[in-house]
């Protein structure tokens, strides 16, 4: 395991809180009828991202799904100009033709936010052929939801990273739902983590509320995927507090069973590790959460002001 | 009772065979199931097994004897008692040169598959650096791959049966020989999986050849194509690109009927952020892949099953090129324009040879060679030449390349058109399996004169 820092903890609690507060910040601009279209929120996941993000090595790769805004927040990527995308403005990643779904930043080797369900799965298997056709030691992280685990190519991938021994660890974020379908409705076998199993890909499962079990099981299976072992297939179990986006008012859900993840929030449960270990004290951790919310208040404040791309954008970019 | 021992058809497009070896000698006998001789074909070496039994009463043709037509006899098996008769001709021809059916001018068919030699056009032969030997478009398809990963290795190729097998076609014959498996990789038939891998290997900076086996195979992974490889450039802004050739054969072979046969040149051409281009000739499949592959869009390469038979002299310059986006004026003439790509070039220079010859009408034959970004300029400046248009193509007519050639001509060149544009399409089923009714739905060099006499009110 990892030995983490003082300062990782802080990084840690840092990263998941703006993530959090970059999501409600998000859904206000969204009910203002600033940020239109979907808009998939990260809030209650913050844990699976930012642990293994603790184990990355920054020339290594990500792809991952249409909830995409805490993984760009955790690369440490500016949020201004995420929000700026879901604003549709000038500033944002994508220049305000992606949108929420789609946003990406290739110098941070952050290959999308891809809009639909499995198709980021062959390509981030694509993306680690790459790595290892340059014969480059990074690999790269795919995500995927619990509910492209039903998908065909998702499995048409896993066997392509088995025969030709790709670096790529997969990443199934489990929060139990397909938009309204949960996985006992949609996965006959409910352990996501062993469809692996046929290619010969090991998987293990992990408690996704919790960023040092995330830790701890990333930092295991990106060594087995970056010493040449071929893939490797984390099953996080973590659960999203909001609707499966901005329209859905999650009605196929008890209030118990959402209370009841909130008691293992994953925040929470870093600061009382900060305050146990005493890493910080309240003060301090006080001021992060202040500053935390300023940082993102002004991004709203730019995603707001920031001009709309010009009309003549409309027709860049379709051919280099 | 004899019988004859025919040359068989080893593939769907076989026309003629080698003898590489006779595995029988007169005065043998044979039972059905033995192994009579093995035969080369423009694809592999294949055994032959007997069906019938009996002794071998004569060999006709000696080992090594090349382009043995289909259905000659080659041997003769049967009771060394009994005379021997050879049959004139196969009931096959038989049965198509009886049917004759009356066509209408938006539907029609042939499907020759002896019709694949190619003149070149006079600007082509006035290229200085045309080699004096003819090779086949599969050839220089082959060698263009072969000049582009010598340059870069970057580019690598991967499908299904691309490496081991040399090809389906074999068009990437030889290449897992001179550059290995690290850039030649043979896919499990996994379309969906594997083009996702590939436009993942693109984004990040590789330059994959992905062959599909047949383009009827890419609807598995079309999602990947459009959604992923086509509007990622736009959808961040610029900063991903997908350098990226999808080839492989388009549209109608021999008798594979509707699954194996369809032509998706308008289906592709829809979609910005794809480029599309569908060779006709070795020369301009040579200049034509180069820029494909050097191009850092996707690019839809639409190659022809028929066509890789298809000889012709090329620019054998490991630099040559021809743009992307622009057409070639394979024939000049006045008195209507030809616009075309792809096999229907043949048939369309087919077609203007005899509309010369029995109306004394001189046909401009345009070959569109690229079909998005389409040549609108050239297509316009023939038009406004010729004041008449017809398009031939074997895609199914609803939404063709030729309807929206049509839209673009009457938009821009309507002061000059003097009759209506025609289009000349496949007929507008599912592609039958019966060679008759095959035939009926490509279509055929009478179509193309039906319609070229209707724009010019010939009856």
């Amino acid at each position: 395991m990892k030995k983490l820092q003082k300062a990782d903890y802080i990084k840690m609690y840092s990263f998941m809180l703006k993530i959090r507060r970059f999501e409600e910040r998000a859904a206000q601009l969204y009910g203002m009828g600033k940020i239109g279209g979907f808009c998939h929120l990260y809030i209650g996941q913050e844990a699976v991202v930012v642990g293994i993000l603790m184990t990355i090595d920054k020339n290594d790769s990500v792809v991952t799904t249409y909830r995409d805004h805490g993984h760009m927040i955790a690369r440490g990527l500016d949020p201004k100009r995420i929000m700026a995308e879901l604003t549709g403005r000038e500033d944002g990643y994508s220049a305000g033709k992606g949108g929420s779904m789609h946003m990406f930043s290739k110098e941070n080797n952050f290959y999308g936010g891809h809009g639909i369900v499995g198709a980021q799965v062959p390509i981030g298997t694509g993306i680690a052929f790459t790595h290892k056709y340059n014969g480059e030691k990074n690999i790269c992280r795919t995500y995927i939801g619990d509910g492209a685990m039903n998908n065909g190519q998702v499995f048409e991938a896993f066997n392509l990273a088995a025969l030709w021994k790709l670096p790529v660890l997969y990443i199934i974020e489990n929060n139990k739902y397909g938009m309204g379908t949960s996985v006992d409705r949609a996965a006959a076998g409910l352990d996501l983590y062993k469809r692996g199993e046929a290619f010969g890909i090991p998987g293990e499962k992990v408690d996704g509320m919790n960023v040092f079990s995330v830790i701890e099981a990333a930092d295991k299976a990106g060594k087995y995927v970056r010493e040449g072992n071929g893939p490797y297939i984390i099953e996080v179990q973590t659960y999203r507090y909001r609707g499966h986006s901005m329209s859905d008012p999650a009605k196929y859900r008890t209030k118990e069973e959402l209370d009841n993840y909130k008691q293992t929030d994953p925040i929470e449960i870093v600061k009382t590790e900060i305050l146990k270990k005493k890493i910080a004290t309240n003060d301090e951790i006080e001021k992060i959460n202040k500053d935390t919310l300023e940082e993102i208040k002004n991004a709203a404040e730019f995603a707001t002001n920031s001009p709309f791309p010009k009309d003549s954008e409309l027709y860049t970019d379709v051919y280099l | 009772m004899s019988t004859e021992i025919l040359m068989p058809a080893l593939s769907p497009t076989m026309t003629e065979g080698n003898l590489s070896k006779w595995l029988i000698k007169k005065g043998d006998t044979v039972k059905a199931g033995d192994l009579i001789a093995e035969i080369e074909t423009d694809k592999a070496t294949m055994e032959v097994e007997a069906v019938d039994e009996g002794v071998v009463l004569d060999l006709l043709f000696k080992e090594g004897e090349a382009n043995i037509p289909v259905n000659k006899a080659i041997a003769i098996i049967g009771d060394p008692n009994e005379k021997v008769e050879i049959k004139k001709e196969h009931p096959i021809e038989k049965v198509i040169e009886e049917k004759k059916i009356e066509k209408n001018i938006e539907t029609k068919i042939e499907n020759k598959k002896d019709d694949v030699i190619d003149t070149p056009s006079p600007k082509i032969e006035e290229d200085r650096n045309l080699s004096s030997e003819e090779i086949t478009m599969r050839q220089a398809l082959r060698d263009t791959m072969a000049e582009e990963m010598r340059k870069d290795n970057k580019v690598f190729i991967l499908g299904e049966e691309v490496a081991e097998y040399q090809g389906a076609y074999k068009v990437t014959q030889g290449l897992l020989q001179e550059f290995g498996k690290e850039r030649v990789l043979d896919t499990p038939i996994s379309e969906h999986g594997f083009t996702g891998l590939a436009v993942g290997a693109a984004f990040k900076g590789l330059r994959p050849i992905l062959e599909f086996m047949t383009f009827n195979f890419s609807m598995q992974a079309i999602d990947q194509i459009i959604n992923s490889a086509a509007k990622t450039l736009y959808m961040s802004g610029g900063q991903i690109n997908c350098p990226i050739v999808f080839r492989g054969p388009n549209g109608a072979a021999a008798q594979v009927a509707a699954q194996h046969s369809q032509d998706f040149s308008s289906w592709y051409s829809q979609v910005p952020g794809l480029k599309v281009i569908a060779p006709s000739t070795p020369y301009n499949a040579k200049g034509l892949l180069r820029s494909a592959i050097s191009d850092p869009n996707p690019v839809i390469f639409l190659e022809n099953e028929i066509l890789y038979g298809l000889k012709g002299p090329v620019n054998n310059d490991i630099n040559f090129s021809i743009p992307i986006g622009k057409a070639n004026i394979e024939k000049e003439g006045k008195d209507l324009t030809i616009v075309t790509y792809s096999i229907m070039l043949q048939k369309s220079k087919e077609a203007a040879l005899r509309l010369k010859e029995e109306y004394n009408l001189d046909a401009e034959i345009i070959d569109l060679q690229t079909l998005r970004p389409l040549d609108t300029e050239t297509i316009l400046n023939s038009v406004k030449k010729t004041n008449r248009l017809i398009t031939v193509e074997e895609s199914w007519p609803f939404g063709s390349v030729g309807s929206e050639i049509a839209n673009i001509v009457q938009r821009d060149a309507f002061d000059y058109l003097d009759s209506p544009v025609i289009k000349v399409n496949s007929a507008d089923v599912p592609m039958p399996y019966a060679l008759s009714l095959e035939k009926l739905y490509l279509p055929q060099v009478d179509d193309i004169i039906n319609a070229a006499k209707k724009v010019s009110y010939i009856k």
